[in-house]
């Protein structure tokens, strides 16, 4: 009898697990098909290369196209060699000690801090104290600040298993630290480091909150650093909100889980490729 | 000469380098000052005079007259957070002891990435699918405006999943293989020695993956405010609607000046005091093991 | 530049510590120039301490000091302000495991004189063939200089790593255990070129055996827990040494 109850909580317990997994599953693929298929259809040319009309409820969504890839472009260049630069720092220039403890809690409590605090942060110091207003650059510096942490994390992890032979060898032949640096270990480390950015390219153009404090939300499409600009997100959740229109809504929605995925897509190709190279 | 004159070159070069680096690495430590300056500076004089237990325990929010109290923000981010916690821990956690012990190569290879671009679907998109889902539904079923914390806690619970995955998938993994061939050899079936060997093991850093869900849930913004009401009240149910200190923020900024601006601010300073208590409790957790 | 047969370094009562433990202990021996020198003995007998010592690689690990002095063509390399990186491209080192770095085979042997800002591309050419063919592989390899050297035998890769260090035209070359993981046909290829080498290069190397030390050396030393045993030509050291030390580990009494 006892066995018989044991084997039969065990295979219970272990459906359940099996439950959970396919429950997690079933959520994303819903989530996705859900708004892909009502979005899907009502991209077209001219939704993807027309100006909005009527505050959203017609015409295309051009400029928040725009909006989006220039502040993430900004995001992207500023916090890439920020990353770098700290993640080589602590691997390659400094010892464990005080200063790389004080430089990990500074990028692990960054890393917490939730987007609203950016955005405040961002309308407070860039916007209004450094007098930059709602703009492309108020964004992606605010945005820059977000993913910072993602790009250190990662690309420490890549620069950590380049082997210490090449180290080595790069000294022994008379290499300088920056030089080992810069040719032999960045290199090693390149596709780790880009998967790091990919991630970050991500975040950013899924992001709402620290960019509406930060970048506004004009529907014109900007022409400068200063101009203050309206992302994909922002506009997504502009339309959703106040009730626009949800066939617009939709249409933005779809082409914000493209863009995720295939940002997922390329993360997951370098990966794949950073693991079979390594396992050669 | 030449040469030697060279290599010095190369050797102030390097120092140069050295500190130009350290410089940059110490970018993400000042940009955490210049946040914790630059909200201080603006919500803290507002609270001060308020007083500080007025601001935090006071039931009532009316920018118009005046009233600042955010106690019914600080029990909607409770409620909502408990709420994400109760759904998302077991689900998480689950999927990491499937991941981790159940899980055949194929179905690893197939779920790891689809919790990878649950990371990364952008929070608006779970808010909008909640609002045009999950609260249609619960205003169906279950009655009450559908706008409420259930709704928040149910899209949190989804949205928490990955870091509660991620984290505790590791600090399983990092056991070592001796607990389970110890409990194997004891005549313990698979599930015993999961349940019995392995979790309590693995402990500290699945409350590390709570915690740092935790930290998640309360900070999230938009995908809450388009499903919890936004209403400033003290709920008395789970169907009820509320608010919660992020969307707080996140509903007023657009229109708010002056003290009113500055009282959204002082709530940003109680929610980034509050996450970096969980980073903090995390951080120490985990490297205490 | 040494004549052959002067004294191209010379090594003055040099101790190794890694943190508390001693790694050599008042080391003192020239290196003659135009010579092989094998420095053997049992693991962690001091070998590759010594030969980290004579290029200053030692000063990359945190946890190692150095005392003594050593001296090249009679300047002493610990000396403060001693060009190190110059040093390392004089003296250049061959370690025990095979490392091709990532990039192409062309690339990898001429990312030492790159290193020095040499960019003309018919020089580096020049240099390249010329390491290749001194190492004995230019023919395996002249038609795919462009691919990877990550694609090369253990054997290859380790003939790749002298070539990589011939293209600084060192003076003295340092091998720790080069042929440790080579199978018999790339150790008696590699012991061919050093054979060859030492006409224009002073050698100093760790063989992975006793066979190979007696093989290859001109002169050897027999280092025991960070002693120097013995120093003498191969013949006084495998024929007639003087210490019982050495002669119980060439006889194969222990090690």
């Amino acid at each position: 009898m006892i066995a018989i109850g044991r084997k039969r909580s065990e295979a219970i317990a272990k459906a359940l697990l099996w439950g959970a997994a396919l429950l997690t599953l079933a959520v994303l693929i819903f989530i996705l098909i859900y708004i892909l298929q009502r979005g899907l259809p009502v991209l077209s040319p001219g939704f993807l290369l027309d100006s909005p009309e009527q505050m959203g409820r017609e015409g295309g969504i051009f400029p928040t196209i725009v909006g989006t890839v220039f502040l993430t472009a900004v995001a992207i260049a500023i916090a890439t060699p920020l990353g770098i630069g700290t993640a080589v720092f602590l691997t390659e220039y400094t010892r464990e000690g005080r200063a790389t403890r004080l430089i990990r809690f500074g990028t692990e409590s960054l890393s917490g801090v939730p987007s609203i605090i950016f955005g405040l942060f961002g309308f407070a110091f860039f916007v209004i104290f450094l007098g930059l207003g709602w703009s492309i650059l108020s964004g992606g510096l605010t945005l820059a600040a977000m993913v910072l942490p993602t790009i250190i994390r990662t690309a420490e992890e890549a620069i950590r298993a380049v082997p210490p032979s090449y180290r080595q060898v790069s000294f022994a032949l008379g290499a300088s630290r920056w030089q080992t640096v810069t040719r032999v270990v960045l290199p090693s480390a390149l596709p780790g480091i880009i998967t790091g950015v990919i991630l970050a390219i991500g975040r950013s153009v899924g992001e709402t909150a620290a960019v509406i404090l930060t970048a506004g939300s004009s529907l014109r499409v900007p022409t400068s650093l200063f101009s203050p600009a309206r992302t994909m997100s922002v506009h997504f959740y502009i339309l959703a909100r106040e009730g626009i229109s949800l066939e617009m809504a939709y249409g933005t929605g779809a082409l914000l889980i493209i863009s995720v995925l295939l940002v997922n897509l390329a993360a997951n190709w370098l990966m794949n490729r950073l693991v079979l190279r390594a396992e050669q | 000469m030449n040469k030697k004159l060279r290599v010095s070159q190369t050797e102030v070069a390097e120092r140069a380098i050295t500190r130009g680096l350290a410089l940059i690495a110490f970018s993400s430590l000042s940009v955490l000052a210049l946040i914790t300056v630059f909200i201080l500076r603006e919500g803290l004089p507002v609270m001060l005079n308020l007083g500080i237990g007025e601001f935090l325990t006071g039931g009532r929010w009316a920018p118009s007259a005046n009233a600042f109290g955010i106690m019914p923000m600080i029990l909607g981010s409770v409620y909502v957070t408990l709420g994400a916690l109760v759904l998302g821990v077991p689900l998480g956690l689950s999927c990491a002891v499937f991941l981790v012990e159940l899980a055949p190569r194929s179905v690893a290879a197939a779920l790891r990435p689809a919790i990878q671009l649950l990371a990364g679907i952008p929070s608006v998109i779970y808010g909008f699918w909640g609002l045009t889902t999950l609260v249609p539904f619960i205003r169906n079923t279950l009655g009450g405006p559908g706008l409420s914390i259930l709704a928040g806690a149910i899209i949190l619970g989804i949205m928490i999943l990955p870091t509660v995955i991620a984290i505790s998938e590791d600090a399983l993994r990092a056991l070592p293989r001796s607990y389970k061939e110890a409990s194997f050899s004891l005549g313990a079936s698979h599930w015993q020695t999961i349940w019995r060997v392995l979790l309590p093991a693995a402990r500290s850093g699945i409350v590390a993956a709570v915690v740092l869900g935790m930290g998640r849930a309360v900070g999230e913004t938009m995908a809450v405010i388009m499903v919890l009401g936004n209403a400033v009240q003290i709920p008395d149910s789970i169907l009820d609607p509320a608010r919660t200190l992020t969307t707080n923020i996140g509903i007023e900024m657009a229109y708010a000046s002056g003290d009113h601006r500055a009282a959204l601010f002082a709530t940003g300073i109680v929610l980034f005091l509050i996450i970096m208590i969980l980073t903090g409790t995390a951080n120490l957790i985990t490297s205490r093991r | 530049m040494a004549e052959s047969g002067g004294v191209k370094m010379q090594v003055e009562n040099v101790s190794v510590y890694y943190g508390e433990q001693v790694a050599l202990r008042n080391v003192s021996l020239p290196i003659v120039a135009n010579e092989i020198l094998t420095v053997f003995g049992p693991a962690g007998g001091g070998k590759t301490s010594l030969l980290r010592t004579l290029n200053r690689l030692n000063d990359l690990n945190p946890l190692a000091r150095v005392t003594g002095d050593v001296f090249l063509e009679g300047e002493s390399i610990y000396s403060p302000g001693y060009p190190v990186i110059d040093l390392r491209r004089r003296v250049g080192m061959v370690f025990d495991l095979p490392v091709a770095l990532p990039m192409s085979i062309f690339d990898n042997v001429a990312y030492g004189p790159r290193l020095m800002g040499v960019r003309d591309r018919r020089r580096l050419e020049e240099t390249v063939e010329r390491a290749l063919r001194t190492a004995a592989m230019w023919d395996e390899v002249k038609d795919r200089l462009s691919t990877s050297g990550l694609g090369l035998s253990g054997g290859q890769q380790q003939r790749l790593s002298i070539a990589r260090v011939l293209a600084l035209q060192p003076e003295v070359i340092l091998l720790d255990e080069p042929t440790s993981g080579l199978d018999p046909i790339s150790t008696a290829k590699i012991e061919e070129s050093l054979r060859e080498l030492k006409r224009f290069y002073t050698i100093v190397i760790s063989p992975h055996n006793v066979q190979q030390a007696a093989r290859i050396a001109d002169r050897a030393a027999f280092f025991l827990m960070g002693e120097l045993v013995e120093f003498g030509t191969e013949t006084e050291v495998f024929t007639r040494p003087r210490d019982k030390r050495t002669e119980d580990y060439i006889t194969g009494r222990f090690g």
